[in-house]
């Protein structure tokens, strides 16, 4: 177990470096859900809000959600990346912990994912944005949960991709959009046509959506929470059992 | 002893058809030695080297490493030897420094001690200057020391590279071997390499292991495989063809050639020994009034052993191995 976070510890550490050295690069990755931010953002100010309130308090989840999105799936990328110039095997060599590998990557995308929340909610606060402290940090570690398993499962893909790479673009670009577009981060499902919000509640993302928006807005009884984990959870496992699996069996 | 393998095979499922990269390995490394792993591309000896290096399970046969089973016991192989694999160890987005020091804490040592054998190994492999700087701005050569050093990092008893010297030009070549044998001498370190330049094997192996389609077919010294399997050769040019075909004859009696082709009006054998059988073979030549016009000997390469072996040369099986 000492080993374990020692061993995590080196892979954040490592992971976590050339961001610490060049901040400025957050941003560039910031761009997409920043360009939302302020030109789809403002689109939904003139609606009444769908859940009653300030539309950003609607929004600003929905966001979070989409980084969720894109974060974990880039560090698949970058483990491809690595895969393919030959630094993960040779640290696949030294006797450092394979589930350490997957987890201390992970870890650092959540640091950055925690410093962007941040600066996004800094942002909507003038905006009409209210901040329910509790809630937020409940949503952030249940983002954590998902992310882990999405990390996991876009390692999974980076591992099948190899030595080609083309599996992992075409899987990302098949796969992501549609269940961010599905998960109603931009637009509640509810004005869909029915088969849409059939698809939606299939869709494991649109229930963190739900959850994510019940607890930024302060509130922690609705049973969509529940919902929520379960489906968070059900990615991480899923994610976790699959991803050190195929670690264990070698590239 | 270092290695010690015994029936490992590897299959690899490509495209619902099944591939015996390795097919039954036998194999032992005493510690301190210099082995060169020698073959033709697709032979099995990257498989058989990831495989050893714990990065991939054999599919049968087993072998210890460093006194440890490769299968039973990994984490604890991987812990004590060293690998520097056929691309580049370094990561994209890492200086060299960071990823130096990364790769001493992979193994358990502390950030200082971590971060004071890599600036052993920075002055060592000459890459002072290079510390703050990332991989893909290196050279060609600068980035195979940074690999090496990677592999030093914990001191490992035992190391493995992958064509350490692959495509780089024949100074970095040179420059790495000089690196790769002063660490032999320094500190006893047994190393086992692959490699498919014939003239490297040769000249800096102690101990030349060739594998081709999966098996290891030779394991000598390289003085030994070329004595052995392949033989000098002496080349004479007669006059013309009449007489080629005549002092041909001769060879087999006269200097116990085990190969003897002419080609127009010259003469090529295969000895043992060129340098004793070439006066022989002259005097012989000289008495039933064969003119000789010009003789010369040659010592065999690496690439004659293998031809003996396997009927053809490791350059052509490299091309076979290109177009498949």
């Amino acid at each position: 177990m000492r080993a374990f976070v020692r061993d995590t510890l080196t892979v954040f550490e490592r992971e976590i470096a050339p961001s610490l050295r060049e901040p400025l690069g957050l941003l560039f990755t910031m761009a997409q859900p920043l360009l939302f931010l302020f030109l789809f953002g403002p689109l939904l100010g003139g609606t009444q809000g769908f859940s009653g309130g300030s539309p950003w308090q609607w929004f600003v989840p929905g966001i979070l959600i989409m980084m969720c999105l894109s974060g974990p799936m880039m560090s698949g990328w970058n483990l491809l990346v690595e895969l393919l110039g030959g630094s993960l095997e040779r640290m696949l060599v030294t006797p450092l912990n394979r589930a350490a590998m997957l987890v201390g990557r992970t870890m650092k995308e959540f640091v950055i994912l925690f410093a962007q929340a941040v600066l996004i909610i800094a942002l909507a606060l003038p905006l009409g944005f209210r901040l329910h402290l509790g809630g937020v940090l409940a949503g952030m570690a249940l983002l954590v949960v998902f992310g882990v398993g999405l990390g996991a499962l876009s390692f999974l893909l980076a591992l099948r991709s190899h030595p080609g790479g083309d599996l992992f673009y075409g899987v990302t670009q098949i796969i992501m959009f549609p269940l961010m577009l599905l998960s109603g981060v931009l637009l509640p499902m509810d004005y869909g046509p029915q088969w849409l919000q059939t698809a939606a509640a299939i869709n494991p993302v649109s229930h963190i959506v739900a959850a994510e928006r019940e607890l930024f807005a302060g509130r922690f009884t609705d049973i969509s929470l529940v919902y929520g984990t379960l489906a968070a959870c059900a990615v991480a496992a899923l994610g976790l059992w699959l991803g050190t699996r195929a670690m264990r069996k070698g590239i | 002893m270092m290695i010690h393998a015994r029936g490992l095979t590897r299959r690899f499922r490509i495209k619902r058809e099944s591939v015996d990269a390795v097919r039954g390995i036998d194999l032992d490394v005493g510690k301190g030695q210099l082995v060169a792993f020698l073959g033709p591309n697709g032979a099995g000896k990257s498989t058989t080297l990831r495989m050893l290096t714990t990065l991939l399970p054999p599919t049968s046969g087993t072998a210890t490493v460093a006194g440890l089973d490769i299968v039973a016991d990994p984490a604890a192989v991987r812990a004590r030897i060293g690998y520097v694999g056929q691309k580049n160890s370094a990561g994209e987005y890492f200086r060299v420094l960071d990823e130096l020091v990364t790769q001493g804490r992979c193994y358990g040592m502390t950030r200082t001690e971590s971060r004071r054998r890599a600036d052993e190994l920075l002055d060592l492999l000459d890459l002072r200057p290079l510390a703050a700087r990332k991989p893909g701005t290196l050279s060609g050569g600068q980035r195979r020391r940074l690999d090496i050093a990677i592999g030093l990092m914990h001191r490992p008893a035992l190391l493995f590279l992958d064509e350490p010297s692959t495509g780089l030009d024949p100074q970095s070549r040179a420059n790495i071997w000089a690196h790769i044998l002063r660490l032999r001498e320094e500190q006893d370190t047994t190393l086992f390499l692959t490699t498919h330049y014939l003239e490297e094997a040769d000249s800096m192996a102690e101990r030349v292991v060739i594998i081709d389609h999966g098996r290891i077919i030779a394991d000598g010294t390289a003085a030994q495989l070329k004595s052995d399997l392949a033989g000098d050769r002496i080349t004479v040019t007669v006059p013309d063809p009449a007489s080629a075909a005549r002092a041909a004859d001769l060879a087999a009696r006269a200097v116990s050639a085990s190969e003897a082709v002419t080609e127009d009006s010259t003469v090529r054998l295969r000895v043992p020994r060129a340098d004793t059988a070439l006066p022989e073979y002259l005097r012989v030549l000289e008495a039933a009034q064969i003119k000789v016009c010009a003789a010369e000997t040659a010592r065999p390469t690496l690439d004659d052993v293998f031809l003996a072996l396997t009927g053809r040369t490791l350059r052509e099986s490299d091309a076979e191995g290109v177009a498949a």
